[in-house]
């Protein structure tokens, strides 16, 4: 599978290395060249090295989301820190260049239960969170 | 009329003034609480403090109710998103976004917000507007209609040139609907005849100027011969 991920924070790079090492193809959009050393902690190669791909763009700019291959990605995951970037280029992904499998994270626990129902694939740390300190606050 | 307006910039700011001495039920909301507290001493209830992202503020602000929406923040996926959720989740019969930077202009169209007002666009058009070599100025382009005014010139030994309006031919979908002339302008009738210099207004379905142009071209080897 093609993946393209967007966003190389912590959920996004570790989910870049973790489907590289699975054998898929995964390529890394950021608009932080500085994001890139995340890919790179406790490796024994480089991403690159490791057949990963990489490009600097704002997530927003069309032309730097086709230089990462996104009209040929299977699956697309918008993992950037801002909730408003991640829908937004989730549904460019689902609307223009109809990627079968969309992902996309979302914070704000409201809206990933409404874009939910349009549609896309959305994880909310969030509501995790709620969840999980749920749990374990009111177990006896 | 309820309007909610999204950002206390100056134009979300002017927007609910003006509106307001219109008579019209205006709430602004901004998520800048620095700015929330300077405009809440003029306009007081009338704005409220929040990030018109979050579907609760939207929903205080009473958006079930609500008869417009406009989205002026200076960041193009909040404006999108705003617009797209009043429209799709709360059914917002009518919606106007801000573009902030139009190299986004595309995005708004992918998700379904129109109209999407340019202020970097509308500038660059009223540029072409005052300069006449680039021929073809789009006056006014009305997406969801599928519907385009355009401004021609009327080039030296064109077709249209020394015709009559109705013997230029047109393709079906297109209308010549003003003649500008020495500085003033008139609604044509058939059998005007309209000459070399005169400006022309058409309004047409997108994508028919490739077979209008050619009517109004100049001809050059009329000009060459001349010469």
């Amino acid at each position: 599978m093609f993946i393209l991920i967007v966003g190389a924070g912590r959920v996004g790079s570790a989910v870049a290395r973790r489907a590289l090492e699975a054998g898929h193809t995964v390529s890394v959009l950021d608009s932080d060249p500085l994001s890139h050393e995340r890919l790179d902690k406790d490796q024994s190669t480089t991403w690159e090295d490791a057949g990963g791909r990489f490009t600097v763009s704002t997530a927003l700019e069309i032309d730097g989301l086709i230089a990462a291959g996104i009209e040929n990605a299977d699956v697309f995951m918008a993992a950037t820190s801002g909730d408003n970037t991640n829908l937004v280029i989730s549904q460019i992904a689902q609307r223009r260049f109809d990627v079968p499998k969309i992902v996309v994270r979302v914070a704000d626990p409201a809206r990933a239960a409404w874009y939910a129902e349009q549609g896309l694939i959305t994880i909310c740390p969030t509501q995790k969170a709620i969840d999980m300190a749920e749990q374990v606050v009111l177990a006896d | 009329m309820y309007v909610i307006i999204v950002g206390a910039g100056k134009v979300g700011w002017n927007l609910s003034r003006e509106l307001i001495a219109r008579d019209q039920e205006v709430t602004l909301i901004e998520s800048d609480h620095r700015r929330y507290r300077i405009v809440e001493e003029e306009l007081e209830h009338a704005v409220q403090y929040g990030d018109a992202t979050e579907m609760w503020v939207l929903e205080r602000a009473g958006i079930q109710r609500a008869d417009l929406v406009i989205a002026v923040t200076g960041d193009d996926e909040d404006n999108i998103l705003i617009c797209q959720v009043a429209k799709e989740k709360y059914g917002v019969e009518r919606i106007v976004a801000r573009v902030n930077n139009p190299r986004n202009l595309d995005h708004f169209k992918t998700l379904g917000v129109q109209p999407a007002v340019s202020a970097t666009d509308l500038i660059l058009r009223l540029i072409e507007h005052e300069v006449p070599e680039y021929g073809l100025v789009q006056l006014l382009a009305l997406e969801e209609e599928h519907l385009e005014i355009i401004e021609l010139e009327v080039g030296e030994g064109s077709q249209a040139a020394g015709s009559r309006v109705q013997d230029v031919t047109l393709p079906e979908g297109s209308l010549i609907i003003s003649v500008l002339r020495d500085g003033t302008g008139f609604v044509p009738k058939a059998d005007s005849v309209i000459n070399a210099g005169d400006q022309v207004l058409l309004i047409l379905d997108p994508g028919l100027e490739g077979e209008i142009t050619p009517r109004f071209a100049q001809d050059e080897s009329q000009i060459s011969a001349r010469k």
